[in-house]
């Protein structure tokens, strides 16, 4: 530690050149800390206690494939389920087809003890579940499109050929889920023709114990195994993870893009800090004339350079937590990018790698450095 | 008077390491651009070859996708025998019902599943298909459970295969052919005899769409506008061609994904670049006083670094693209929101997209080399003799 202010004294000297190296250590750190939360908050975060308990069941064919409202019954009767609603998406268009949210069909009764983590006041909650047309929005499209309790809101269907009229009876707030907008599943069965009205996109199960979960899924699946209509059951993370997949491999791309920035990390900082070992070798061999060890002096070029890739490594989750910032204001079609944030663990690793980077690309020429021997680094005029 | 070029060339080269390092920071960050801009251009590709220019696909009014369009049979009898739809040889209206769908299959060596579409067919749909080709087998039989995979779907999938077996619907399904149509979407599909999958899937009356042909390039406008008039149909119609290529956007979460990547690494390669100018400046120093002594103006001085800048970046651009060619004709699957499924594409590295690397490598390069360039050409020459 006492050998602290030289090397700070050493890092400041050349500023542009330490500016410079600390700006691209940084926008490579950035880069990387967003990725690595991004890859953490989807493949590595533990799900909350309430989707700990949540199961989803589809049809094995495809999520786009519909299953009997029958099968609500059966999965009922499983031991360990709590509850089961529909959760059908309904699609369609508001007021114009660039308005993107979630618009969901389901049943407003049981709802809300699945999702208990949707805030929204008693009396909406009950306003909403009375009137058969209500519906439940999101903070979020409430102040994107202006609309107030007992506003009306009118659904265009795609995927069903039918025009609803809402009214805004509640709204609730979830951050990660602010985009989304739910109503009554008998409100769309009526609107529909009688031979339409027997379907179900998806079941949302409630378990009672997180350590249930796996065998509630393989009771249901097994129950229906030799139906015409097979089901999958599946956590509601991994259900939500195949969305992701949907994207194409993005676990392999995010690994592969986090090596290639390390690595050019590696290479800008090995690249700079060689530069400066060089100009420094004669100073090497002035502390070694006053008697200091060439351990010493090999820590002290290795602290400069810690020091710098630091120092870049701070800058560097600084703009990384304005980055995720940015993109929490983006379009919520994932959960875990409306809530991405820079977590503990992400900002020590990318600390962590910042600090290797520099040792590790000033080591070599440092050492070559602290082995030169006095006369021949006296000598050198680099 | 300009410095020659090789006064340049032979200062990198002196500096081996230190070129080499900054040419791979730029290298690398080129190879992150280049692969993104493959894999968007693969699965553009895909999309603009599938469909034919005078086909017109017809779907109910309101659904934007075959998948949820639920086209009746009723439709297709009254649709067929519009005017402006093309007959063959044997009079018949070319004209396709069809019923599309989605199934589920677990890729090759690993646990991912993969949504694929499944089509229902019948004789005049293949005709429709202009350049469509069985690789080995044969089509299917009307009436049975048989069924020809897209060539694309043999290499990712371990059940597609002839002589295999998979199971939709109500039962499974003899796996008897492999089609190929250019590189289109249809290497991504599965077809089958449409009445048995409608019969499977008890969706008889309820189909998904309706391909036709039109007479002629002066019809095919015609024909759309005369069908969504039609008030008794009830349509949508569109070219093949366009319902297509409006499916690109898939592409869009991993195409911002990879830009934003890109951009910011490059941030990061312009202050290495510039770093590694600002050394090699003051490094020369004297020889940029001995250039203004023999008569060479800040202008040529300023030229001369700003090249050298460029020629590194150049250096970099290209190393970057022998760095992504691999990837080229890699085939790989991407999910569209259209069709609810997957489609398989290859990675297409064109003269186009390596142009556009090298041009990034050298935007780099001039950013990162503008500002020492200058600093060489202020430099006052008896100073900067006295330097170094």
């Amino acid at each position: 530690m006492r050998y602290f202010p030289l090397m700070f004294r050493n890092a400041v000297r050349n500023r542009r050149r330490s500016v410079l190296t600390v700006c691209s250590v940084a926008a490579s750190l950035c880069l990387l800390g967003v990725l690595m939360a991004i890859y953490h908050a989807f493949f590595l975060s533990s799900p909350t206690a309430e989707q700990e308990l949540r199961l989803v069941t589809r049809n094995r064919i495809s999520l786009a494939n519909p299953m009997p409202v029958s099968y609500k019954q059966k999965i009922q009767q499983v031991p360990g389920v709590r509850e089961v609603i529909i959760y059908q998406w309904f699609g369609g268009v508001y007021k114009d087809p660039k308005n993107i949210f979630a618009r969901f069909a389901t049943e407003p009764e049981r709802f809300l003890t699945i999702y208990p983590e949707y805030k929204v006041p008693q009396e909406q909650k009950t306003a909403w579940q009375r009137e058969r047309t209500a519906c439940l929005i999101g903070e979020e499209i409430a102040r994107k499109y202006n609309l107030k309790l007992g506003d009306r809101m009118t659904l265009v269907g795609d995927i069903f050929p039918v025009t609803l009229e809402f009214t805004v009876r509640a709204i609730f707030d979830y951050k990660p889920a602010n985009e989304a907008m739910f109503f009554h599943i008998d409100y769309l069965f009526e609107s529909l023709n009688k031979r339409r009205s027997d379907f179900a996109g998806t079941f949302v199960i409630l378990a009672d114990a997180p350590g249930n979960v796996p065998r509630i899924a393989q009771q249901i699946d097994d129950q229906f195994r030799n139906s015409t209509i097979q089901t999958r059951t599946e956590s509601e993370r991994a259900f939500q993870l195949s969305f992701v997949s949907f994207l194409g491999n993005v676990k392999m791309f995010l690994l592969i893009v986090c090596a290639a920035v390390t690595f050019t990390i590696l290479l800008v900082t090995a690249n700079t800090m060689a530069m400066s070992v060089r100009e420094r070798i004669r100073e090497v061999g002035i502390l070694k004339t006053l008697g200091y060890s060439s351990r010493i002096s090999l820590a002290i070029v290795l602290g400069e350079a810690a020091l710098l890739s630091l120092a870049g490594g701070l800058l560097g989750w600084a703009l990384a937590a304005g980055m995720t910032w940015v993109i929490r204001q983006g379009p919520g079609f994932f959960a875990e990018l409306k809530t991405l944030v820079i977590t503990g663990p992400v900002a020590v690793v990318l600390l962590v790698v910042a600090v290797l980077i520099g040792v590790i690309s000033s080591f070599i020429p440092a050492l070559s450095a602290s082995r030169t021997n006095i006369l021949d680094s006296l000598r050198y005029n680099g | 008077m300009a410095i020659p070029l090789s006064y340049n060339l032979r200062n990198l080269t002196v500096r081996r390491t230190t070129t080499l390092m900054t040419a791979l920071g730029i290298a690398l960050t080129v190879s992150v651009l280049l692969a993104v801009l493959a894999l968007v251009s693969g699965l553009q590709n895909a999309f603009q070859t599938t469909g034919h220019p005078l086909n017109v696909l017809v779907t109910r009014k309101g659904s934007n996708a075959e998948l949820n369009s639920n086209f009746q049979r009723t439709q297709y009898q009254d649709l067929k025998f519009k005017p402006g739809i093309a007959r063959d040889s044997k009079g018949e209206p070319m004209a396709s019902l069809e019923m599309v769908t989605v199934i589920v299959l677990e890729q090759a060596g690993s646990d991912e599943q993969s949504n694929i579409t499944v089509r229902g067919m019948t004789p005049v749909g293949l005709t429709l298909r202009d350049g469509l080709q069985l690789e080995s087998g044969r089509w299917f039989a009307p009436g049975r459970r048989e069924a020809v995979v897209g060539s694309s779907l043999t290499k990712r999938f371990g059940q597609a295969q002839i002589g295999r077996k998979m199971r939709f619907g109500r039962a499974e399904w003899d796996i008897v052919g492999v089609m190929k149509q250019g590189n289109s979407a249809t290497n991504s599909e599965i077809w089958a005899d449409l009445n048995q999958l409608s019969a499977d899937y008890d969706r008889v009356d309820v189909l998904s769409s309706a391909l036709v042909r039109a007479t002629d390039a002066a019809g095919v406008q015609a024909l759309i506008n005369d069908l969504k008039a039609d008030q008794r149909l009830n349509v949508d119609a569109l070219t093949e061609k366009s319902y297509y290529e409006q499916q690109t956007v898939s592409a869009l979460p991993v195409q911002f994904l990879g830009m934003f990547v890109a951009a910011v690494m490059a941030v990061g390669s312009c202050f290495a670049a510039m770093n590694t100018m600002y050394a090699s400046v003051a490094r020369r120093a004297r020889e940029v006083g001995t250039l203004r002594v023999l008569g060479f103006s800040k202008g040529s001085i300023l030229l001369s670094f700003f090249l050298e800048s460029i020629l590194l970046s150049v250096l970099g651009g290209v190393i970057g693209i022998l760095l992504v060619l691999p990837l080229n004709n890699i085939t790989t699957g991407i999910g569209s929101f259209v069709t609810f499924s997957e489609i398989a594409f290859n990675f297409r590295i064109t003269p186009m997209i390596m142009i556009a690397g090298v041009s990034f490598a050298v935007i780099m390069g001039a950013i990162g080399g503008i500002l020492p360039a200058g600093s060489a050409a202020r430099k006052e020459i008896l100073t900067a003799l006295r330097e170094g």
